[in-house]
């Protein structure tokens, strides 16, 4: 399967990533022949085949509306690279 | 005597006798890992202090009879995929190189309740997508058995730490045949349980649908002892099966009288390594002569395994480490100008090659116009080759192959060429796709010393089955392969 | 000029009134410090995984049998794939291939007459966390109290016409959701926000024009400003030869205005894939009962109840209910004081008269039953008349005063002193000797003008009842 430089661009922009453009030229022949390869499912008629999205039969598994969960802030914020206030630093999001 | 010699069992069983107490247990573990860790590098994170603390601890727990577990005192190690609280838990990424999580796995918990004394956390192929240990950031690991070989992956350091005795038992992940392969590589046992036999709960995410946790042992024994330890229903965890915890010490029987095995013809075609093929049909053979009945039949779809499986994983992957971006935890970029620069930076040098790789290809198979033609076909793919298996246990117990086309590659030779890396989990993918049980254990060696991986794949939630037959197997065959490097 | 019509649909998400979130134990509480109703699941540490409220389900159904939807029997959640600070998991879990309700629809009443809005599906899905500007960093927080606390989204079809239809289906939606009880829509507190998907077409054109959507609008009063705006600047894009760009638009309160949100430098994209971490959902027909049976009394049973319980008017019983905070007044105080007739007078009248001049909305209204019970009580006891009860009521509704620690602090309590009520009588009387003489030669008139006098020296505290047995026994003896 032969992948464009738009291809490239396009999962690169959704993946939030960033190639040079030596790492763009090895990215499209390795996706271009693993896509090739993964090509070969076609091989396989699936024609009325129910896709399997999950392998275990298990179903409605729920947990009760019940308050179980304690303020713990300072834990989950011990690990932000940037903070301030209690609260995640980002760059300005605001327009 | 040798501690880190003994099986993990036999260790728990003097030492709840007292002829070794818990910390001389870990101090001789800590002891190997000084002297062989620069050479083999199974762990990210050794926690020595804590270690030898928590022994004196556990050592007062078990003498008052808090801990009872067979396993109690036994060091342990834990692959660093599997969230630790306090202690570093890196994925071997550069973007979680700094995480320290607030919360333990439920299977961390479950060790920690039973007594067992964590040594540190294993390398891994970053974010546990690779099949040699060499994606890790930290650094390759290496194969106890031949340092210029890999050790698999990507539970490497697992694999690599139990056969070198730097821990006395691991837990590792699976999520295409990441504990079976660096078993078998490595010689040592692991068990890819059936998915939602054990909570992924703390379990850091590569593929949801097909990751599972297991344990990479000495012995079939060991693995079964520190399987029934960390299964049974988690209520974190929606696709944990609720279920008793399951005894599976009781499968050790030694004797396969009866059981109906099949073996795939498809599976000893070309690409299988010789050797490898002789010494499987060889341990065939003595279950054969232990009373099993062994049949051959077509596993036709799984033919189709290895490409379904990529797609799935990937697009699973391409969501699931999305939210590593510089907010909340992990390595953030400096100086970033704005919030897009901050994502691409942070991503674009916090994650490696081959987890960009599968990324991407995960974001292409998902997105709009590709949906139906890639990862809807695979997921049908998916359920014919779930049809297969099902099919295939009409008539047989269990099935069984080898774990890997070769033994243990050179360093340096699969990272080169993608595709190929990814045909040498042809046997083990589609036990993931299907969510079945699988051990691998040792079945001999070829000619270079390497150890040949045999690997059982069971029904759904038929463990004891496959637990049977490899005990049966290693009995027959004059124990473990441990020990030899 | 051409004669143009709009074509809205909407996209309403209500935030769901249960204890907790969606996907984990931790409360959805309105405010908080930021990030204190967080665990490491909302928050989507790595290796944290999701398990669904059941109450969320039970939810979602009750709204879709009320607003007359099919129920997906089998049903599951979808992953939505994007980037933005405000979700730690930069995913939603959402629905998109199975979502749990669809095809329904209500009717709405405006000027023009009945019509019926079709509800093309009802998903659920979590809510995002909330971005704050920090002038001093120039930089943004992030606060994920918010996120995880369950949505539903609200899809209706393209069927409104005018703003007056969208803000009738918008009052029948919210009507319809408090009754239920599954969401408190609050506008403020972005309990409830209406996405509008709005496009324009020459009257009798059969295709749609290109729509835009506009978010970010926190009242009614805002929605219809908006959609007057967006309906205008669409006409006149066209007029001019232009074409309208579809694109999301921003309301901005303050300038009253909308403006096109900075396009995302990448594509729209979500990637949806079923979500691995939850297992499937399956309605089956006993939990369907279940639900429906749990159904709490809607509008329609309470009206005629309180027609035949209370014996209240058919208009009355409409205007009680047309609000759900006032039918749960109304109920509240009945139970305290046992007196229908009292308290539906007291808010058909005193209650509307104030809601009005206060600009509230009758679903915000503050009334504590128990004070109201204990003023109508008052009134009844003869403590103070009717005059005094209306300002004892203001109070109640503006301060939520005490009525009865007010009436004894402004000693308003009702004089039934005889004595001093006869003083007052002999000064009234010997002060207003004309008016007396007016009465006797025949002038009735003049009898009210000495009751508003007694009330005058009495400073309104009298019983007027008293007031006037007094007064007539007086004016009798005279007469003899």
């Amino acid at each position: 399967m032969t992948i464009t430089d738009e291809t490239i661009t396009y999962v690169a922009a959704l993946t939030k990533l960033s190639l040079s453009a030596q790492e763009q030229e090895k990215a499209k022949e390795d996706l271009g022949r693993i896509l090739g390869y993964i090509d070969t499912m076609n091989e396989l008629v699936t024609d009325g085949v129910e896709p399997m999205s999950h392998v275990i039969s298990l179903q409605n598994v729920f947990r009760e509306d019940e308050v179980t969960n304690k303020e713990e802030r300072e834990n989950l914020l011990s690990n932000a690279p940037a903070k301030k206030d209690g609260a995640f630093l980002v760059p300005k999001t605001v327009e | 005597m040798d501690i880190t010699k003994l099986t993990a069992l036999e260790l728990g069983r003097q030492i709840r006798a007292g002829g070794v107490s818990v910390r001389e247990a870990v101090e001789a573990h800590l002891a190997v890992i000084r002297e062989k860790e620069n050479d083999y590098h199974c762990y990210i994170t050794v926690r020595k202090e804590e270690a030898l603390s928590r022994a004196d601890a556990v050592q007062e727990g078990i003498l008052s009879g808090q801990y009872t577990s067979p396993l109690a005192g036994v060091p342990v190690a834990v692959k660093d995929n599997i969230c630790t609280k306090a202690v570093r838990t890196t994925c071997a990424s550069k973007i979680l190189g700094d995480f320290v999580p607030p919360y333990d796995a439920a299977v961390v918990e479950r060790l920690t309740a039973a007594g067992m004394v964590m040594l540190g956390k294993t390398n891994m192929d970053e974010f546990a997508m690779g099949s040699t240990t060499e994606t890790s950031y930290f650094g390759v690991t290496k194969n106890p058995w031949d340092i210029t070989r890999v050790p698999g992956g990507s539970s490497g350091g697992s694999a690599a730490a139990v056969a070198a005795g730097e821990a006395g038992i691991a837990l590792g992940s699976d999520t295409g045949g990441s504990i079976r392969q660096p078993s078998a590589f490595c010689g040592v046992t692991g068990i890819k349980p059936t998915y939602g036999t054990v909570s992924r709960y703390g379990l850091i995410a590569y593929a949801s649908s097909l990751d599972g946790i297991g344990p990479v042992g000495k012995d079939v024994a060991d693995c079964a002892a520190l399987l029934s330890l960390i299964s049974g229903g988690d209520r974190r965890d929606s696709t944990s099966v609720p279920q008793d915890r399951f005894d599976y010490m009781g499968a050790l029987k030694g004797d396969v009288r009866g059981m109906r095995i099949g073996i795939p013809k498809g599976y000893f075609q070309a690409g299988l390594d010789a050797q490898v093929a002789d010494a499987v049909l060889a341990a065939a053979k003595v279950l054969k002569e232990k009373g099993a009945l062994l049949s051959e039949f077509d596993l036709d779809a799984v033919d189709y395994a290895v490409p379904a499986y990529y797609v799935i994983a990937s697009a699973e992957a391409s969501s699931n480490l999305s939210r590593y971006d510089g907010v909340k935890y992990g390595f953030c970029a400096p100086d970033h100008k704005d919030l897009q620069e901050m994502y691409k930076r942070t991503r674009t040098e916090g994650f490696g090659d081959e987890v960009k790789r599968r990324m991407m290809i995960g974001a292409f198979v998902l997105s709009s116009g590709y949906y139906d033609a890639y990862y809807n076909k695979a997921l049908k793919v998916r359920a014919l080759i779930r049809q297969s298996f099902d099919r295939a246990f009409e008539n047989c117990d269990l099935i069984l192959g080898p774990t890997a086309p070769t033994t243990a590659m050179k360093l340096g030779e699969s990272l080169s060429d993608p595709l190929k890396m990814y045909l040498g989990d042809i046997y083990t993918v589609a036990v993931n796709l299907a969510g079945l049980p699988a051990i691998s254990l040792p079945c001999g060696c070829d000619d270079q010393g390497l150890p040949i991986g045999l690997q059982l794949i069971g029904k759904p939630f038929g463990e004891r089955d496959i637990l049977r037959a490899a005990y049966c197997y290693e009995q027959e065959t004059g124990g473990a392969f441990c020990g030899r490097c | 000029m051409k004669n143009y019509e709009m074509v809205i649909g909407l996209e309403v998400h209500v935030e769901l009134a249960t204890k907790t979130k969606i996907f984990c134990g931790c409360t959805t509480q309105f405010g908080g410090l930021p990030n204190t109703h967080c665990c490491p699941v909302c928050m989507g540490m790595p290796g944290t995984l999701p398990v669904l409220n059941k109450k969320v389900v039970e939810f979602a159904v009750a709204a879709g049998l009320a607003l007359g939807c099919e129920i997906t029997r089998h049903c599951r959640f979808d992953r939505k794939n994007y980037f933005y600070p405000d979700i730690p998991k930069a995913y939603q879990i959402s629905q998109l291939y199975l979502p749990i309700c669809r095809n329904g629809g209500i009717e709405i009443e405006t000027d023009t007459g009945k019509k019926r809005i079709g509800i093309h599906e009802i998903h659920m899905e979590e809510d995002a966390g909330k971005l704050v500007h920090d002038p001093w960093e120039d930089c943004t927080l992030v606060d994920y109290n918010r996120c995880g606390v369950p949505l539903i989204e609200i899809v209706s079809e393209p069927d409104m016409r005018s703003a007056d239809e969208v803000i009738a289906y918008l009052e029948k939606l919210r009507l319809i959701l408090k009754y239920l009880g599954v969401s408190d829509c609050k506008m403020q507190e972005g309990s409830l926000r209406a996405d509008i998907n709005l496009s324009v077409r020459e009257v009798g054109a059969a295709a749609f024009g290109t729509r835009t959507e506009m978010k970010n609008m926190n009242s009614f009063k805002a929605i219809v400003r908006a959609i007057e705006g967006e309906c205008k600047r669409q006409i006149e894009v066209l007029s001019n030869g232009g074409k309208v760009i579809q694109e999301t638009r921003r309301w901005d309160e303050n300038k009253d205005t909308s403006f096109a949100m900075r396009s995302k430098e990448d594509a729209q994209d979500y990637r949806y894939f079923p979500e691995p971490d939850l297992v499937p959902l399956v309605i089956d027909e006993d939990w369907l009962t279940r639900i429906k049976l749990r159904e709490p009394e809607l509008r329609d049973a309470k009206m005629k109840r309180y027609m035949e319980e209370f014996d209240i008017p058919a208009y009355d019983a409409a205007i009680l209910t047309g609000a759900k905070r006032m039918a749960d007044i109304f109920e509240e105080t009945v139970a305290i004081c046992g007196k229908p007739k009292e308290v539906s007078n007291w808010l058909m009248v005193e209650t509307m008269r104030l809601l009005k001049e206060t600009e509230t909305d009758a679903e915000e209204l503050a009334l504590a039953p128990e004070k109201l019970a204990a003023l109508i009580g008052m009134v009844d006891a003869g403590k103070i008349n009717r005059t005094v009860a209306k300002e004892v009521f203001g109070k109640i509704f503006m301060e939520d005063a005490d009525p009865e620690e007010y009436v004894k602090e402004k000693g308003l309590t009702m004089l039934q002193d005889d004595g001093l009520l006869r003083e007052a009588l002999s000064r009234v009387l010997a002060a207003n000797k004309q008016s007396v003489a007016d009465f006797l030669g025949g002038k009735d008139r003049a009898f009210g003008f000495l009751v508003g006098q007694m009330m005058k020296e009495l400073k309104g505290k009298a019983d007027p009842g008293m007031v006037n047995a007094l007064l007539r026994d007086a004016l009798a003896s005279y007469q003899k």
